[in-house]
């Protein structure tokens, strides 16, 4: 049987707009991925705990409250105690270069910036998922 | 990781590994068959209880409050979500955990969402091993959450010890039509969203159109109103859960319902394995005119198969 990339997508933190989320969850369901979407105010813990129990080879975060210098780097080190590094961790939101720079240093993925197009977070992990075996 | 080294985390109790195993079976791979193999004698079978019904009712949403008391009441809880992949694209969104927010207060729930896929043995075989592998992880209650359209509520019925038919107080009016489906699989049936006007017609809807269904020992099918959103009435649900539980324990039911699954299951794989392998035959008949019988009968002599003529006459 046809290995499925299966995606996790959640919107930590505490503001309410979910919808960017919703759109990135439908927009890799077209693309044949298996998506797990958890909607809203998903702490570290519960994300990472989820990205275990569902075993998905990505977790893409919604992060549009600014907090992103914090919830980018906790999931990482969660995911690293875990030993589940082999995570894509993703994302998207308003991010600015020199931070997104320093959150790549520290093992997370690409991230995606406002007026990205859904299908190119798709084409991403596409690639991604196949240069990884 | 490889494969001994899961085992062992697996038989450690840790969730990763029994998530890694769930995959390798839901992908159908060569070690998820193995383990399959060598785990099923010694696993012990756990209640499982299914929960279907029609589109957005408030299935997860109860399950959300179900799996509250189980995890009080019972050591390990697993959760099978089943959500159906797109026919067109393959992909499937997996929307039910998103109401299954309490399950972060309990260590002892374990979630999974599956997609359907277009597995071949359909909808059963995959949520039956899946059952297996939480079955040998020692959970002693699952819980599976799949939508009650066309036949994938069959599948729920064969698969799971007690089925709940979740339905809301707009369906009394479309429960004539579904009557050959959900209304004859359910064990207890539930108005959720009883918060909302015509919860009580919907009952008594529900319960004219049971009559019809002979139950065992004379007991009445329970139909409970229910709303999730505020928790409403969710001690009656989980009381008739238990009364159930309780009834197939002390009656023959349960075992009965066992054998037959396993007898089944036997036969789906024989039925699988057997189609896989004479598929190629099929394709090279020497004579592509010659009647399906005669094509069928000319499989089964180079299969070597020992069929009596008296079964072949009954067909
Ligand atoms: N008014 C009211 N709304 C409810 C109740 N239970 C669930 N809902 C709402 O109904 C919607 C669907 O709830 P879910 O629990 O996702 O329903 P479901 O049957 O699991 O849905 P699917 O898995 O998509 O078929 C959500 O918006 C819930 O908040 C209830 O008792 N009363
Ligand atoms: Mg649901």
């Amino acid at each position: 049987m046809e290995k499925k990339i299966r995606v996790l997508v959640a919107k930590p933190g505490l503001d309410g707009h979910d919808r960017g989320a919703k759109v990135i969850a439908a927009s890799l369901t077209d693309a044949g991925m298996e998506v797990i979407y958890t909607g809203l105010h998903q702490t570290p813990e519960k994300i990472v705990r989820t990205a275990i129990e569902e075993d998905v080879d990505v977790i893409g975060l919604s992060v549009l409250s600014g907090a992103h210098m914090s919830i980018f780097p906790k999931v990482m080190e969660l995911l690293k105690k875990e030993k589940k590094t082999d995570i894509l961790l993703t994302g998207g939101g308003i991010i600015p270069a020199e931070d997104m720079e320093e959150l790549q240093k520290l093992g997370v993925g690409r991230l995606f910036g406002p007026g990205t197009q859904s299908k190119d977070v798709a084409e991403y992990i596409i690639e991604w998922h196949k240069n990884r075996k | 990781m490889n494969y001994p080294d899961l085992i062992d985390d697996f038989k450690q109790k840790k969730r990763g590994a029994l998530a890694r195993v769930i995959t390798l079976v839901d992908n159908e791979e060569d070690e998820g068959i193995e383990f399959l193999k060598e785990n099923y004698e010694k696993r012990k079978d756990s209640f499982r209880i299914g929960i279907t019904g029609p589109p957005g009712v408030g299935k997860s949403s109860l399950v959300n409050h179900l799996l509250e008391r189980f995890a009080k009441k019972y050591e390990n809880v697993g959760v099978i979500a089943i959500d159906p992949s797109s026919p067109f694209t393959g992909g499937a969104l997996l929307g039910d955990r998103l109401r299954m927010q309490k399950s972060y207060e309990f260590e002892n729930v374990f979630i999974r969402s599956i997609a359907s896929r277009g597995s071949l043995g359909g909808l059963s075989t995959s949520t039956e091993n899946i059952s297996q592998v939480m079955e040998s992880f020692g959970m002693d209650v699952i819980l599976i959450e799949t939508v009650g359209v066309g036949q994938s509520e069959l599948d729920i019925m064969e698969i799971t010890d007690i089925v709940i038919v979740v339905l809301v107080p707009e369906s009394g009016d479309s429960i004539q039509a579904m009557k050959a489906g959900l209304m004859e699989i359910g064990d207890i049936f539930v108005v959720n969203k009883s918060d909302r006007d015509g919860a009580d017609r919907a009952v008594e809807f529900i319960k004219s159109s049971l009559s019809f269904k002979k139950n065992i020992k004379n007991n009445e099918t329970p139909v409970i109103k229910t709303s999730a959103s505020n928790e409403d009435n969710i001690d009656s649900l989980f009381l008739a859960i238990e009364d159930r539980m309780k009834f197939l324990n002390d009656s023959d039911e349960l075992k009965m319902k066992r054998e037959q699954r396993r007898e089944r299951e036997v036969k789906d794989i024989l039925r699988d394995l057997f189609i896989k392998s004479i598929d190629k035959l099929i394709k090279n008949m020497e004579n592509v005119n010659a009647s399906p019988y005669e094509k069928a009968k000319k499989i089964l002599e180079k299969t070597g198969f020992n069929f009596t003529e008296d079964l072949w006459k009954k067909r």
